[in-house]
């Protein structure tokens, strides 16, 4: 402090210090955006632990966990990306696009499925920093800007795929040299002794604590919930916003590449129309997890928990017997129930106490 | 409360040297002229306060020294260097930091979080390294307990604070990173009387700190009580640009009000 600045600061607000309370715990755990897709996932499985007397078993447990990491992978990086502000509605294609990309570089060029699976990788990161570098130059909404994506990818997927095998689907890939260890990676089954369980679930489960880690524990989580929850004020403060949100949308790419991996070695061929709609699942899942459309708000164990959700419902209402067709309406009711609630977690974590 | 701003302000300010110098600096957008030949000075230890009607120019003005926006004409000195930003980072790290009215703080992130905003304190320096979530916590616990905002929790969400609070926790930031020149947006306009009062201490007392203050405003009573200097600008252009000394409130409520148009339309609306 310069001695040049000898002027008095003015008198202190004279308030006394009230007594510091830590919020309760009930405050606290209320306010966790994952809290009402807890409470939901612990109610369906009771349901369905009840009504469906083979949901009990292990290899049941094993069914819905996959269902639910086939979804969940995704979610988690859709999560992030609508905690950062934006949408994806190209995801779901884009899981099919990387995997006809790896499944017919590989077949027609006899590459090793390794050298399809990276290539794949290049190109679907690829397509998620166009996404993300469009929404952020241009500031047209993602919601467009993905869903132009949307259709340019499902086109590319049939014609491509058309033009270059004559037919809907890929060639089997499973004679090719790389084909088995690629297998392993993305589609084996691990015994764990007591159940049997895919390796996506294991996949899903790191995917979600490194995306609660970034999410919470690093700098870029800062930025992430800063960029989603108020952009102005986080550029302002010298967030790379633009940074962050093209990041994002790679993210979501990765994953969607890393499902269509997935898929493509546990068939070993690819319908090229498949993916469709799923865009939407994953965005479910993301929004009963607590993440807020708005942005700004959410977490990638909610978008597991919506996920698991996912899938103890559908394998759930296949145990029990009933009508499959009855899973979109519940699924619409669980939607309208998750924002619902969402908007009074908000508004509860934001009054002024 | 002063403790802290006394503490981080930078050591290298000295009362009344020149901070920021705009001269002639204008702002087209295409054919608009939003800013016209407008002069600032802010020195050290001293508030510039900058009153307008809506549309005025205050917030172009703003933009151009916060670095949202270049400006077109004049020239922009800081610490009597030429300059030109191209973005708030910019900005910043010349030692300009901007307290924004309605976007100061992200409402549900927590406190300790938004005063860290871009700043982070972290356990390392490669890209993923954690964040020292218990350090940053300590930190801005202190900080505000220095200055007189008692929060229940540090881990609140920031939006349960009220408006004034949010306002003083900003200010507290930009003075805790080493801002040298504050550059306030109508710090004051969304809050009631007992919580501008508030803030307008916490302006004083960035300004005893020897920081550069600039208050924008559309209310001279708020300006009076702190400015040292004050420019109006009316359509782009500064109708007044005089000192304290040189001033009344009664002037500066009279011009804000508008003026000899205020004549003429009580004139016209004679009963």
């Amino acid at each position: 402090m310069s001695s040049s600045v000898a002027t008095q600061p003015s008198a202190p607000p004279a308030s006394a210090p009230p007594a510091r309370q830590p919020r309760s715990l009930v405050t606290r755990v209320l306010a966790r955006p994952e809290v009402g897709a807890l409470a939901a996932a612990i109610v369906i499985f009771l349901f369905f632990y009840a009504v469906a007397p083979t949901f009990r078993s292990l290899p049941a447990a094993s069914t819905y966990l996959y269902a639910s990491s086939t979804i969940g992978i995704v979610a988690v990086g859709v999560a992030l990306l609508m905690i950062g502000g934006e949408f994806d509605l190209s995801s779901g294609v884009a899981v099919t696009t990387a995997a006809l990309t790896a499944a017919m570089l590989s077949f027609q060029f006899s590459l090793n499925v390794w050298a399809g699976v990276f290539i794949s990788l290049a190109v679907a990161l690829a397509v998620g920093f166009i996404n993300g570098y469009l929404v952020v130059r241009t500031g047209i909404p993602s919601f467009l800007v993905t869903l132009s994506t949307f259709f340019i990818l499902q086109g590319l997927n049939l014609g491509v795929t058309k033009l270059v095998t004559g037919a809907v689907a890929t060639p089997n890939i499973n004679q090719l040299d790389g084909f088995a260890s690629a297998k392993a990676v993305f589609a084996s089954d691990i015994d764990l002794g007591i159940i049997t369980l895919k390796v996506t679930v294991l996949w899903w489960i790191l995917f979600v604590a490194v995306g609660t880690w970034v999410l919470l524990r690093t700098r870029v989580g800062n930025w992430i919930f800063a960029s989603g929850g108020n952009e102005a004020s986080a550029r302002a403060v010298g967030v790379p916003v633009r940074k962050v949100k093209i990041g994002l949308f790679m993210g979501v790419a990765f994953l969607a590449w890393f499902l269509g991996m997935h898929l493509l070695m546990n068939f070993s061929t690819v319908q090229a129309g498949i993916g469709v709609g799923n865009e939407f699942v994953y965005i479910i899942a993301a929004v009963v997890g607590g993440a807020l459309l708005t942005g700004g708000y959410g977490s990638a164990v909610g978008s597991a928990l919506g996920a698991l959700i996912f899938g103890m419902t559908t394998q759930g209402i296949v145990f029990a017997g009933w009508d499959p067709n009855w899973f979109k309406t519940f699924l619409g009711v669980m939607l309208l129930a998750a924002v619902m609630v969402n908007l009074y977690i908000k508004n509860y974590a934001a009054r002024r106490k | 409360m002063t403790d802290t701003i006394m503490e981080h302000a930078a050591p290298d300010l000295h009362k009344g040297e020149s901070l920021v110098e705009m001269e002639g600096v204008g702002k087209a957008y295409g054919a608009i002229r939003a800013l016209e030949g407008v002069n600032l000075r802010v020195g050290a230890g001293e508030v510039t306060c900058v009153l307008g009607d809506n549309g005025a120019g205050k917030s172009t003005l703003i933009k151009i020294i916060s670095g949202l926006h270049a400006h077109s004409e004049g020239t922009l000195k800081v610490d009597g260097k030429e300059r030109h930003f191209g973005s708030p980072r910019e900005s910043l790290e010349a030692g300009i930091a901007t307290v924004y009215q309605d976007l100061a703080v992200v409402g549900l992130m927590e406190v300790w979080r938004n005063f860290f905003l871009g700043s982070e304190i972290r356990k390392g320096r490669y890209p993923m390294a954690p964040l020292d979530i218990k350090a940053m916590r300590e930190i801005a616990d202190q900080e505000l307990q220095k200055m007189g905002i008692y929060v229940k929790d540090i881990n609140q969400p920031i939006g349960t604070l009220s408006g004034g609070q949010r306002q003083c926790v900003a200010i507290a930031r930009a003075v805790y990173f080493g801002a040298r020149v504050l550059i306030l947006d109508e710090p004051t306009a969304a809050l009631g009387v007992k919580q501008s009062g508030v803030v307008l201490k916490y302006t004083a007392a960035a300004r005893d700190a020897g920081l550069g203050v600039v208050f924008i405003t559309h209310n001279p009573h708020h300006a009076y009580l702190v400015g040292d200097h004050f420019i109006i600008l009316k359509l782009g252009r500064r109708v007044l640009d005089k000192k304290r000394s040189e001033v009344t409130l009664e002037e500066l409520t009279a011009e804000m009000a508008g003026g000899q148009e205020l004549a003429e339309l009580s004139h016209e609306l004679k009963r």
